[in-house]
């Protein structure tokens, strides 16, 4: 793979890096289909139901009938939408989405790019989904989604920085904004991963992270109760289907990000336990922060827009700067 | 120069998931915060106290489940209650005790209810499905006592139409314990949310006065401090053979009415659990009545603790089968109008807190 990357660009290579993207692609629909199903089947054993069980054996196909059912809605845009950028909103925001995937390590030799800047990219990438969606919100001349577009811009200033800030600490101490570097930092039993000597910023990053992925207790912008259902209100069809498969990839990148960068990517917790391929144990712990996520939907209340703002500025960019403070003294003491 | 700004006038309902049903508040928002509220009402009106005047007071019952669909029960009471008052019956013991039964355990159901939608209005999902559950258990009750979930038409002139079935008082017997350890489960899952107390505390407050002034009633009304149930102050039914507090908080805002409510529910179980002991298991479930009922010229007021507030029923006889003129006062109606001057202020998400704290329901305010 990395030979690949340095290698001419031929008809050839320039196929394989192709089929390599659609394998990609389909591994991440499948992802979302089922993650979908997970979450749903989740939340219904929490709230006292089944969830989905009649498409298909135990309802395994019910994210599949519904992508179907979207396929085959009636693409309605508002007469007096902006056409051009209603348009344009669902595909600035789910290309992103998929493009930061190219930036994460899922085992020792599986992963696409092995970028120097890795961190930033995830970073600078992820950020312009958010255009995607104030444009949805703005585009569809409709004033809840314009309200909803309006909070995702001012959410999503206020998360991106505490987000970028708290992974700083760990680049401080691995010295490195590579993500597979970080990995392999973070080699040799579960006190060597970073989440244990990073705890603030781990705290912060998952903080920033629900946040970052508009989920419950920070989904103001789709605030169903209040905003009905907030920037995508106008979308209907595979524009919406779009806006939600952005939304699931993101949780699928956030959660592979947080276990490459806090979670030992595919390190097993004891050093005897090496003999698991490194694959298995990304995929338990990658696995366990998507039900985390999950899991807060079906307990938390909505945060209001001010205690959102409040708790974004005063109390997670302080935190995670501390944690900057911290990781510095710990550098200057004990890495020397 | 200063950029050109706009408020936005943005009309939330009659179709909007947190109005509870066909309301609509129009709002003017300068960014998130409200300026001006109006609230139009009118979508569910079917002009029940109309429709009575050409009913005899048999027929009325059925129109006053579909006020407060949420309680029918109460609103049944309401009713008879003033018909018997005007008319002097007396009500067998046995009947007295499946009514005020049927009232309170429509209480828990309403108030649980409310606690569902309030928390989904708040954003979480959850307790609106642990509510219903249980909720359901006191619906199945109604079902097997008068063959219908919501719109129950069980109270008569001169006491009620069914007796229990077999076994339907021990039901309920094995229900309230039940009930009680599940009101304490979920004060742990929910009162002490940090993102919920932070959301509820503070918001829609006002003081006794302004209470008082805009005529509140129900938990709008205790929880700033004034202790009125006409439960207590003026007893109904069986009402004064019973112990039970009724609880006030002093906060005045969404978290103290939260509270009340909470608490009510846990008063009432107090009460079933008296009632159900002192039960009679013989007697009769229906009075000496009149085959047409003529209520002697006259008219009369009179009111009862719904679960929303003082609901009263105004008839003006004149001896005729049917009224000459029906009035209900209406807690929801009344509880209502003091919306625009709260949300003054407001952002738009406390448009939904405080709405939902206040506890409308259409059916109810439309009449």
């Amino acid at each position: 793979m990395a030979d690949l990357l340095r290698n001419e660009m031929t008809l050839g290579n320039f196929t394989i890096f192709l089929l390599l993207a659609v394998v990609m692609l389909l591994l991440v629909l499948g992802f979302v289909t089922y993650a979908i199903y997970f979450e749903r089947k989740v939340i219904g054993w929490m709230q006292l139901r089944i969830g989905p069980n009649r498409t298909g054996p135990l309802g395994l196909l019910q994210s599949v009938a519904d992508v179907l059912k979207l396929l085959l809605k009636e693409d309605t845009i508002p007469a007096k939408a902006d056409r051009t950028l209603f348009i344009l909103a669902p595909v600035i925001t789910f290309v992103p989405s998929f493009a930061v995937l190219v930036a994460i390590p899922y085992t020792n030799w599986g992963y696409f790019a092995n970028m120097n800047v890795g961190v930033l990219y995830y970073a600078a990438l992820s950020s312009i989904s958010t255009i995607g969606v104030v444009l949805g919100g703005w585009a569809s001349n409709n004033k809840y989604a314009l309200l909803g577009g309006m909070r995702s811009a001012a959410q999503m200033i206020s998360y991106e920085i505490p987000l970028v800030i708290s992974m700083t600490g760990i680049i401080m101490v691995s010295g490195t904004m590579n993500i597979r570097d970080i990995v392999l930092n973070q080699d040799g039993g579960f006190w060597h991963w970073n989440f244990i000597p990073q705890i603030i910023g781990f705290v912060v990053f998952i903080i920033a992270a629900v946040s970052e992925l508009n989920r419950t207790p920070f989904d103001l912008p789709e605030a169903e109760s209040e905003l009905v259902a907030g920037y995508h209100v106008e979308y209907s069809g595979f524009r919406f289907a779009f806006f939600m498969l952005a939304e699931y990839v993101y949780v699928f990148a956030i959660a592979a990000l947080t276990t490459a960068m806090f979670l030992g990517g595919w390190h097993s917790p004891l050093p005897f336990l090496d003999f698991v391929p490194g694959i298995v144990w990304f995929l338990l712990k990658f696995s366990s922060v998507v039900f985390f996520l999950f899991w807060l939907r079906a307990t938390m209340p909505r945060v209001r827009v001010d205690q959102l703002m409040g708790f974004g500025w005063k109390v997670l960019l302080p935190l995670s700067l501390v944690n900057i403070f911290v990781s510095a003294l710990y550098i200057e003491l004990f890495l020397r | 120069m200063a950029i050109r700004t706009e408020e936005l006038l943005l009309n939330v309902g009659p179709q909007h998931p947190s109005t509870h049903g066909v309301f609509r508040v129009i709002v003017k928002l300068d960014g998130e915060v409200i300026k001006e509220a109006i609230p139009v009402m009118g979508y569910l009106h079917r002009g029940t106290e109309k429709l009575a005047e050409n009913l005899n007071y048999t027929q009325i019952i059925p129109y006053t489940d579909r006020l407060d669909y949420v309680s029918a029960m109460t609103n049944n009471y309401v009713l008879v209650n003033t018909v018997e008052k005007m008319m002097q019956l007396e009500i067998p013991e046995k009947a007295q005790f499946l009514r005020l039964i049927v009232m309170e355990l429509q209480r828990v159901a309403s108030h649980l209810v409310w606690w569902g939608t309030y928390l989904l209005d708040i954003g979480a999902m959850s307790p609106f499905l642990y509510a219903f559950r249980d909720r359901e258990m006191i619906i199945n009750f109604f079902n097997e006592l008068c063959g219908a979930r919501l719109t129950y038409n069980y109270m008569r002139v001169g006491g009620v139409k069914w007796d229990a079935p077999e076994g339907w008082i021990q039901k309920i017997r094995e229900f309230v314990p039940y009930m009680k350890s599940k009101l304490e489960e979920y004060h742990t899952l929910v009162s002490g949310n940090e993102i919920f107390l932070a959301r509820i505390k503070g918001v829609g407050k006002y003081d006794a006065e302004t209470a008082i002034n805009y005529g509140l009633s129900g938990a709008n009304l205790r929880c700033t401090g004034i202790d009125y149930d006409v439960r207590k102050k003026d007893p109904y039914c069986i009402y004064d053979r019973f112990e039970f507090d009724v609880p006030t908080h002093t906060g005045g805002d969404c978290y103290a009415r939260y509270l009340i409510r909470m608490e009510e529910i846990s008063q009432s179980l107090r009460i079933l659990e008296q009632a159900l002991e002192q039960y009679p298991e013989e007697g009769e479930t229906m009075g000496k009545v009149p085959r047409v009922l003529r209520v002697p010229e006259g008219e009369l007021y009179s009111s009862i603790e719904s679960p929303r507030g003082e609901i009263g029923c105004y008839i003006i006889s004149k001896g005729k089968d049917k009224p000459y003129r029906l009035k209900f006062k209406r807690p929801s109606f009344v509880n209502l109008q003091i919306l625009p001057k709260l949300l003054v202020g407001e952002t738009m998400t406390n448009l939904i807190t405080i709405l939902g704290g206040i506890d409308i329901v259409v059916g109810e305010v439309d009449a």
